[in-house]
Parts: C-alpha cells; structure tokens; sequence
C-alpha cells in the first residue's frame, strides 16, 4: 500500500504546483496562458522540454519493447533520438523561437498562415495536426490506467486509474497554464532522472548480479537473440531513424519553443539533451531486457508463458486467443512489476511515482491542442468580429477562458477513446502520431528555409499526410496481425511485395510507412510549389522578413 | 570549424547504422552489457560532443538579436 500512498501524494504535489502557479501569475494575457509569457528561465527550459518529449511511451512502452524485442530497441529509438531531436531544435526550434518573439506567433499554424499568406490552408493543417495529437494523449491515459493499477496490485481498475491521472492533470493545465506545466514537467524530469539508475542497480542486485542475468539469457536459444539485432533487418532499423524527426514537428514541441526567455537557452538543452536520453532509455531498455530473466516473479511468468504459446509451432489459436495470448505478453508494465517484485518497498514507492511522473506528460499536447484551438481557429475568426480598444481585453479573457474549456474536452474525450483501444502503446504512437509528424516536417523546413515554397505546395504535404495516416489506419485495423515471423501481403507490384501487414504493423519495402511517407511529402512540397509558383508566391515584403539574411 | 561540426553530426548518423555489431551479444561490455547495446550508448555519449561543436562553432548568432515590434506583433498587442 505504501507505493500507492507516495503515487498519490505525487498527485497531489502536481495538482498543488498547477494551482500555485494559478495564484501566483496573472494569467490574464493568452500570452502568459499559454505561453508562460515567453519567460522559461534555462534550466526549467531544458528539464521540461526533455519531459515533455518523455511520456508514457519512453518509460513504460520502451521497456515493454525491450522485453519483447531486446536491446535493438535503444538502437532504434533512443541513441538515434539523441542525435537527430537536438539537432532538429538547432537548426529549426530556434528559428521558431526568433519568429515567434518578432511577430508574436503562439503556435506553428501562425507561422505557417503568415508565411505562406493562406488562411485555411491553415484551417486544413491545424485540423491534420490536432488528429495526429489525440493518439499521443491517449497513450498517456492509458499508460496512467496502467501504472496505477500495477502499484496497487489491482484496487484501483485500469478505467479509474486513467481517470484519475485525467483528472488531475486536466486540473493542473487548466489551472497553470504553460507556467504550471513547464514546473510540474520540470519536477518530473528531476525525478525520472534521479531514480532511474537507482532502479538499475537496486533491481540487478535483487536478481542476483546482472552478470549471471546475462549469462543465462545468452544461453537460452529463445532469448539470446534479444542481446543482438538479428531479428530485425538493417533495412527497418534505418527507417527508425526518420521517427524522431517528429519530435520538432510536433505542436506542443514547436509551442515550447516559444516560451525561453532567451534564444540562447536552447545551447545548453541542445548539448545535454543526448545525456538525458542516455540516463532515462538505457536503464528503462535494460531492464526491459532483463526481465526475461524474472521468472520469479509470477506476473512476469505469466507474461513469458503467454509469448511462449504465441510462438509454438503448430499450435492452432483463433483470432480471439491470440488477441488475448497478445494482450497477456504485453510488457507495457514490467518495469512496475520487476520493482514490485526486488526493490525494497520505499524504493518501489518512488520508482512508482517516477514512473508516474513520466506517464503524466500528456500536460503539453493537452495544452497545446487548446492553445492551437485557441488561436488557431477561435482567435483567428473571431478577431475581426471583435471591436479594438475595451474589447481587446474582453477579447483576451475570452481567448483564456476557450484554452480552459477546451483543456477539459481534449481530455474527457482522449480519455474516453483511451477506454475503447486495447492496442499496444508503443504500436499506437509510432503508427499513427510519430510518422504522421514526421511526414508533416518538410512544413517546417519549407517554410523557415525554402523561399520558392508556397502555400499549394504546404497543402499537399498536409492532405497526403493525412490520407497516408488514414491508409495505414486502414490497415491496421483490416488486416488482422498474422503470427510473429510471418507476414501479409497486402500491395505487390508482379512479385514483389510493396506494402505488408506483419505482427508488429505495416511495412512498405521492409521499412517503417514513415519513410516513404516523409519523403513523397518533400517530393509533394518541392513539386507543387515550384508548378505554382507563378500563382502562390508570397509577396516579397513577407520573403523579405523570412530570408532578409 | 562550422563545417567540422556539421560533418561530424553527418558521420555520426552514418556511424547509426552498425551493421558491423549486428549479430554479436559478446563482449559483454563491464561483464553484463551486450557490445550492441553498449555501442549505442557510447553512439549517443559522442552525440553530445557533435552536438557541443555545433552550438560552439555553428550558432546562429544573427537569432540572438534582440528583435523589434513587427507590425503583427503591435497589432495584437
């Protein structure tokens, strides 16, 4: 019972930390709602963009690869992460930084609508970017539902623990605003960072030494591959490296951006940024891995028996047993479980809240998602209906007031949705969010780099991300997942396979669908700009603030 | 230098692709860590230096600027 007390006590803190930053800042400007005023001081800057870009996913689903997959999963998500994300805020988060104290840009569609000079071309990329958004929330819902019901060993169902970490969250946003966010975010990076390697070592010496863990994983035929890569093809470990990109692309990434103070705080976050990945993935990928080793702890057992059956040869299991089968081998929880079972209770207690901690970083896309709301669409057909002087004020607080409502919406709705979608986190979020951004990169990098780009060109990125998010959806959830090692053939051209729904998802020529995805959008921005260039090119005074160096 | 650092971050993304430790868990780096993973975390150590001498040597200082109003900004203001 006591590791649920600490969790619940880190509930309380983060709710404390929300409605302390309510009383202590006006809040009265959209400015400062949502953007905290553009006033991030450095360290909080780097701690919380690093937490924000942390969720569910990297603790909770990269562990669970781990133990499914083995060490490739660091490979494929976080060393090359570590690289490319930094780079991505070198060379565009801090352009979005200097554009959007010039011209007082709150969020991307700003830019992208001045830019170009479109304004419902950039109806159409909000509407694109906040459906690629809603996935990632939901698995932070369903992450929450899933660490609270493992740290109380079951007393508080999956339904009621995704609603509480909601509703908590919900209330710290509603009430902080970016302020509250970027603390709350800050304090769980801290966290996340402090006990991970604790968890490492703590663990390894409850196991009996990782040596001898090592020893007998390399001995078992069934899991010595998990210490290579032999299971995966190089072909598919380089499409991974187009995932990260996402990252910049994403709205509650692009939003942050705004919110140093100084352009110059993006130095330290840029160079630290590979160290944070190191200290968070690496113990969450280990003992992912190691977990294989557990078997005695029963609820990993179970797991290894479920993934055992799935793989026998010859065995005949209906869709509905597979599902099941599937469903019991997840090892989304076996960080929670490997504490449950080693570490002694006080260490579980604030392993668990750390776990919490990162769960909890759906607070971001929550407020970015209203933010984007906000401005996006209410602030940009409302202003003209609204009289200046007085009214601007009124305007202001009514701008506040939309984000606030709009923040319990997203979630009341995320978390319904997270209630009906038993798929894996991890499946969810490279499917759907992170290749749908990536794909929407070449936005970014057209507009901030790319004179001839026009607003066509950005309107055909935008539909064929879509269409191609929508293509691989439809995929998905068609074509039932065949038995690992073996796939479907979905698209041929003559003999060879194109496009093929495997177990793990789908492929187009062996590689992740963001590969292709990415590129045909770049193909579609450089293609249609340049056919109407003659129509669509952006008055030179516009050039001329983008390109004046 | 600037075009050290830049190419230092393009030899690093090549250098993400080791198919040279693709098959092999031994040596166990320290005893316990397969030499895949271990160069992956070494991969991501350099990544940090690649990314120092990016920000030291190829920052954009034009962005340090302090900007003024645009016209944009004064009208929502």
């Amino acid at each position: 019972m006591i590791p649920a007390v600490v969790v619940f006590t880190y509930l309380g803190v983060v709710l404390y930390i929300g409605i302390f930053a309510f009383r202590t800042t006006r809040q009265s400007s959209a400015e400062d709602y949502f953007l905290a005023g553009r006033s991030i001081g450095p360290t909080v800057f780097l701690l919380s963009l690093f937490g924000t870009n942390m969720t569910a996913f990297s603790i909770l689903g990269a562990s669970g690869h781990a133990f499914a997959n083995g060490i490739v999963t660091f490979g494929l998500m976080a060393s090359s992460s570590a690289l490319i994300i930094p780079v991505c805020l070198f060379a565009i988060g801090t352009r979005l930084w200097a554009l959007g104290k010039r011209n007082g840009f709150m969020t991307p569609v700003q830019m992208f609508r001045d830019r170009w000079e479109c304004g419902h071309i950039g109806t159409v990329i909000f509407v694109v970017q906040a459906a690629l958004l809603v996935p990632y929330i939901i698995i932070a819902v369903m992450g929450g539902g899933t660490v609270l019901q493992a740290i109380t060993n079951g007393y508080v169902p999956y339904w009621l623990g995704g609603a509480i970490v909601s509703s908590v969250v919900m209330a710290y946003v509603f009430l902080g605003g970016m302020r509250g966010t970027a603390w709350v975010n800050a304090l769980q990076t801290t966290l996340f960072l402090l006990f991970g390697t604790i968890a490492v070592f703590v663990i390894g010496s409850g196991m009996g030494g990782f040596r001898q863990a090592m020893e007998a994983l390399l001995s078992s035929p069934a899991t010595s591959p998990l210490l290579t890569r032999e299971r995966v093809s190089p072909m598919y470990f380089f499409s991974y490296t187009f995932i990260p990109l996402s990252s910049i692309a994403f709205p509650h990434i692009c939003i942050f951006c705004l919110t140093a103070r100084n352009v110059t705080y993006f130095r330290r976050t840029i160079v630290l940024y590979p160290i944070c990945m190191l200290l968070i993935w690496l113990p969450s990928v280990f003992l992912g891995v190691i977990a294989n080793q557990a078997t005695a702890v029963p609820a990993i057992e179970a797991k290894l028996e479920a993934r055992a059956q799935l793989a026998s040869p010859g065995t005949t299991l209906t869709p509905d047993d597979r599902a099941r089968l599937r469903a019991q081998a997840a090892g989304d929880d076996v960080i929670l479980r490997l504490v449950d079972g080693y570490a002694p209770l006080w260490l579980a207690a604030l392993l668990g809240a750390a776990v919490m901690a990162a769960v909890m970083a759906s607070d971001s896309q929550i407020l970015a998602l209203s933010t984007m709301f906000t401005e996006d669409v209410f602030a940009f057909y409302q202003r003209s209906s609204i009289p200046t002087g007085a009214g601007t004020r009124r305007f202001q607080d009514m701008q506040v007031l939309t984000g606030r409502v709009f923040v319990v919406i997203v979630t009341a709705v995320a978390y319904a949705i997270a209630l009906r979608i038993p798929q894996s986190i991890f499946d969810i979020a490279t499917q759907y969010a992170f290749a749908g951004y990536s794909s929407l990169v070449p936005l970014l990098v057209a507009a901030l780099f790319w004179r001839h780009s026009t607003r066509w060109g950005a309107l055909a990125t935008t539909v064929w991300t879509a269409t191609a998010v929508a293509g691989v959806a439809v995929i998905q959830s068609n074509i039932p997942p065949p038995p690992p090692g073996s796939s479907i053939t979905v698209w041929s051209l003559g003999d060879l396979p194109i496009v093929t729904r495997a177990a793990t998802g789908t492929f187009v020529w062996g590689m992740l669908p963001v590969v292709p995805m990415t590129l045909i959008s770049a193909l579609l921005m450089i293609v249609v700009s340049y056919a109407t260039r003659n129509i669509a090119m952006p008055s030179d005074g516009t050039l001329k603030r983008y390109f004046a160096a | 230098m600037r075009r050290t650092a830049i190419a230092a971050v393009a030899v690093l993304y090549v250098l993400h692709q080791d198919v040279w430790f693709w098959r092999e868990a031994r040596p166990l780096v320290f005893g316990f860590m397969p030499i895949g993973l271990f160069y992956h975390a070494a991969f991501t150590v350099a990544s940090a230096g690649a990314l120092w001498l990016l920000v030291t040597f190829a920052w954009p200082t034009h962005l340090e600027e302090e900007p003024g109003a645009s016209p944009r900004r004064r009208e929502s203001a």
